[in-house]
């Protein structure tokens, strides 16, 4: 086993701004992961080749892949850094930002359209206040199980960086928040709102953008089954519109439901 | 102009005391360094604690203020404890109905298992990501009053300093745009801090990388107290790791997870070759009644003390086993998912096999900003007072971790995302109250104070951007980090934090020799840390100082040459010598530390519980065996 590890990181300095490589070598140390050896290289700034430079700007916060904030592109496969261990990686090891969110420095995007799109679909459950108002309604384990599960999503965007239909061109909302409408559709109280939270899914850029490449799924670190919450969403939005197209007229008298 | 309130901090706390501002129908802006859904809240594993009481236990939310002041060892106020175990049960039902995936029974209710420091299955969880999935309820929410424009969500946005004006009240905050670094003044009738705790002041620990503890240490600095500094829990079984410690939950003990090391020092046996009668289950065998899920104070010294004194660490290393083997697979994944597959992702070894390697590691403080309450006089708290959360500075409020209250010398398990949401739900009509109270007269926030706030730090980060010394920052902290590691743990010595104070002056002077390392006006991540990075140093100084003078032993506070001596009685209350020096040690330490900052160094003065004049519970020596 090498005693070095040697690390390239493609860097710019800000949006629209020339992007070059760095090479960086650390020691290595034993469990030693992407975030490790980023931290090595803010402790001593120097390049192989001995010139100084900044340290590299990246994201992170938990190290635990719960929050999703150190996603980046490494040897090109898009991941969290902190669960990439330096012993499994092939090496000199590639660390590059994200390329389907704008850039903002180094290896940090900007992922705020990811929560706009929460924002769109409408993705929580509308309570109707803080008080004391009892127990939520009973449900099944099997529920919570499947529900638990689309529950872990972190929003970190591995799932629209590998979507072809994820492109600058584009506005495909992409899998993760398709993924957390199937999420309160399928609560016994978020069902009651499912259809505000399907019209989100049918404006332009919605399910039925979805390209059916099944890459999303392979790549989610937390293996939520996004193609069946895609499929499970198309079904349920066509039959929506089904819906909308039986009952427009009483839409029209003011029932409708909100977008 | 309408009022206009500033909570600093997107996690549990800094949520919830949104919310309760939004529901009133109050504009919000919310500061937070990272997107709020990825603050710290998410790291915590185990559950939320509620004597919801389902399992037939006879559980009643006074045995959880009990077990909650006895694991603190009596040094938390009471009436908010009260407060925080009285309403844990509607908050559990607050979050099932904003549709958290709490596990469930057969029946369609919520799940509980048990934790450390109680007898009962008093917490509810969602798998072992219990916090994220809180987190995540409360963001959703949050983006609904967004959506209502009630809410302003400053993102990527650093919290520098409150404003004060001529009478020292807090009339707003600077903050720094940590992608533009750009500096701006914002006006604000109430402030709420709920920036978390100050793990990395220890370099490696469970916290997460943005738990500076920056914006409290700034805060002390400009005069709010920071009571309780000493007082720092160190969580029993974390998995050691180059760049953090991850935590293995409590819950892995609380289904049943056991720990011990082999009987034979050194054995190089694989575990699961090591038959039963040749481990000792040290926990087990010293407290027969709560055995693995003894408080975190008592577990982490047992395993400091079978590692570090006997040198019984497996291999010979620096951990014990945490064994979960003998639960059935699918059971595990049901009930520890998250935590099983952290540990076989990071350690690539399958837990539920093989027995996890564990070693204790820096968690939670639980001082913080001292915090005042008002209660009536049968100890609840006065609804909507403004005194609830509020700190010395008038119109500066604190909540969460970054909060003195609530756990006292040490928390149990499952109550930290309790006393987030509590604390948060007091907060924030606390903080409207204030407004219609004291604002109104006041009128707008004059805009040359905003103006001089925005200048001092203006200033600040100038000088900052001019630091061309030799240190490297980075290496400050990590070497801060190794100081209070060694100086301030499980187990402390006079001696020791003598030496340790002189090393943080030193690397108060370090940092003075600090090389910026990069100049660049985007996103430049190396200048933030410099400022965190004094901060952080403050805090620390604090730290070691309130531990210098506590000359006593009280929760995770432990110093062995001022351990009482053991009782010769079961129960300790029948050892008459035990009592009288328990009593003794109470009279003068049972006090809470309030750490003012001066510019010679912290002044430690120590306050009387006001509780303890008509106390829900009379304090009592804690045993759990």
């Amino acid at each position: 086993m090498p005693d070095k590890v040697i690390v390239r990181i493609e860097r710019s300095d800000g949006p629209g701004q020339a992007s070059r490589w760095e090479e960086f070598q650390v020691e290595r140390r034993p469990n030693a992961n992407v975030i490790s050896v980023l931290m090595q290289i803010q402790r001593n700034p120097v390049t192989a080749e001995g010139k100084s430079t900044s340290p590299p700007a990246w994201d992170a916060a938990c190290l635990e892949e719960v929050c999703g904030s150190c996603t980046m592109v490494i040897n090109g496969k898009v991941r969290q850094a902190c669960s990439a261990l330096i012993d499994k990686l092939a090496q000199p090891i590639s660390l590059q930002p994200m390329k389907k969110f704008p850039l903002v420095r180094d290896l940090t995007v900007d992922r705020g359209k990811m929560f706009d799109a929460l924002r769109r679909v409408r993705a929580w459950i509308p309570i109707d206040g803080t008080y004391d108002l009892g127990p939520g309604p009973r449900q099944a384990p099997e529920e919570q199980e499947l529900r638990y599960v689309l529950s872990t999503c972190m929003t970190c965007g591995c799932c629209l960086e590998v979507c072809p239909q994820v492109t600058p061109a584009t506005q495909f909302i992409g899998a993760a928040a398709i993924s957390q409408v199937r999420l309160f559709n399928t609560h016994p109280t978020g069902a009651m709102n499912a259809s505000e939270r399907l019209h989100g899914l049918m404006e332009a850029g919605g399910v039925n953008d979805c390209g059916k490449a099944g890459n999303c799924v392979d790549a989610c670190p937390k293996g939520i089954p996004l193609t069946s919450s895609i499929a499970d969403m198309a079904r349920e939005s066509a039959k929506q519109g089904l819906r909308d197209w039986f009952f427009r007229d009483e839409r029209k008298r003011g029932a409708g439901p909100a977008g | 102009m309408p009022e206009r309130y500033i909570v600093v901090g997107g996690g549990l706390a800094g949520l919830m005391t949104v919310i309760k501002l939004a529901e009133a129908g109050k504009h919000v802006d919310v500061f937070s360094i990272v997107p709020v859904k990825r603050s710290h809240s998410v790291c915590a594993q185990g559950g939320i604690n509620g004597a919801v009481n389902t399992k037939g236990e006879g559980d009643h939310p006074d045995i959880h203020v009990k077990d909650t002041l006895k694991g603190g060892d009596f040094l938390a106020e009471q009436p908010p404890v009260k407060g925080m175990c009285y309403a844990a049960p509607q908050i559990i039902y607050l979050l099932d109905r904003m549709g958290v995936p709490f596990n469930r029974t057969s029946e369609g209710l919520l799940d509980f298992r048990r934790f450390g420091g109680t007898l009962h299955h008093r917490t509810a969880f969602a798998g072992a990501s219990t916090g994220q999935q809180l987190l995540y309820a409360l963001d959703e929410q949050v983006r609904r009053y967004e959506l209502d424009g009630l809410v302003r969500k400053f993102e990527y946005w650093e919290y520098l300093s409150f404003i004060k004006d001529e009478q020292g009240a807090c009339r707003g905050i600077a903050a720094l745009d940590l992608r533009t670094m750009d500096i701006q003044a914002f006006p604000a009738d109430a402030v709420c801090l709920a920036t978390g705790g100050p793990g990395i002041v220890y370099g490696r620990s469970t916290n997460s990388t943005i738990n500076t503890g920056s914006a409290n240490g700034r805060s002390y600095m400009d005069g709010a107290i920071y009571a309780n500094a000493e007082f720092v829990q160190v969580h029993p079984t974390a998995i050691p790791g180059e760049d953090k410690h991850r935590l293995m939950s409590e819950s892995a003990r609380g289904e049943g997870g056991r720990i011990w090391v082999p009987k034979k020092k050194g054995d190089t046996r694989r575990p699961r070759d090591i038959p039963e009668n040749e481990r000792w289950y040290f926990l087990e065998e010293k407290y027969p009644r709560y055995g693995n899920l003894v408080p975190r104070d008592v577990a982490s010294r047992e395993i400091f003390q079978v590692v570090k004194e006997l040198g019984m660490g497996v291999e010979g290393q620096d951990a014990v086993y945490l064994d979960v083997t003998h639960i059935p697979a699918d059971v595990l994944d049901r009930k520890l998912g998250g935590i099983m597959e952290i540990y076989e992702k990071f350690q690539g070894v399958d837990p539920r096999h093989e027995p996890m390697k564990i070693f204790p590691a820096v968690h939670y403080s639980m001082g913080g900003l001292w915090a005042d309450y008002e209660a009536d006089a049968n100890n609840n708290l006065v609804p909507g007072s403004p005194r609830q959360q509020a700190t010395n500075i008038p119109g500066l409020y604190a909540t969460g971790e970054c909060d003195y209250a609530y756990h006292g010398a040490n928390r149990l398990g499952a109550n930290s995302l309790l006393s987030c949401i509590y604390a948060g739900m007091v907060a924030g009509p606390a903080m409207i109250s204030r407004a219609r109270n004291e604002m109104k007269s006041k009128g707008d926030v004059p805009s040359s104070l905003l103006q001089s706030g925005k200048k001092q730090w203006d200033e600040r980060f100038a000088a900052i951007y001019r630091m061309s010394g030799t240190e490297n920052p980075y290496v400050v902290g990590q070497q801060m980090g190794d100081l209070m590691i060694k100086s301030a743990t499980v187990v402390k010595h006079n001696s020791q934090l003598d030496g340790a104070l002189d090393e943080i002056r030193t690397l108060k002077e370090r940092w003075k020799r600090c090389n910026v390392l990069d100049t660049g006006r985007t996103v430049n991540q190396s200048a933030a840390y410099v400022n965190q990075l004094w901060n952080m140093l403050e805090i620390a100084h604090l730290m070691l100082k309130a531990s210098r003078q506590r000359d006593e032993s009280r929760g995770s506070h432990y110093k062995p040459e001022f351990a009482l001596p053991k009782p010769k009685t079961p129960n300790p209350k029948d050892d008459p010598e035990f009592m009288a020096a328990w009593k003794a040690r109470n009279d003068k330490w049972l006090k809470n530390t309030m750490g003012t900052w001066t510019p010679e160094g912290p002044r430690i003065e120590y306050q009387e519980l006001r509780s303890l004049r008509n106390p829900i519970l009379s304090p009592e020596p804690r045993h759990y065996d």
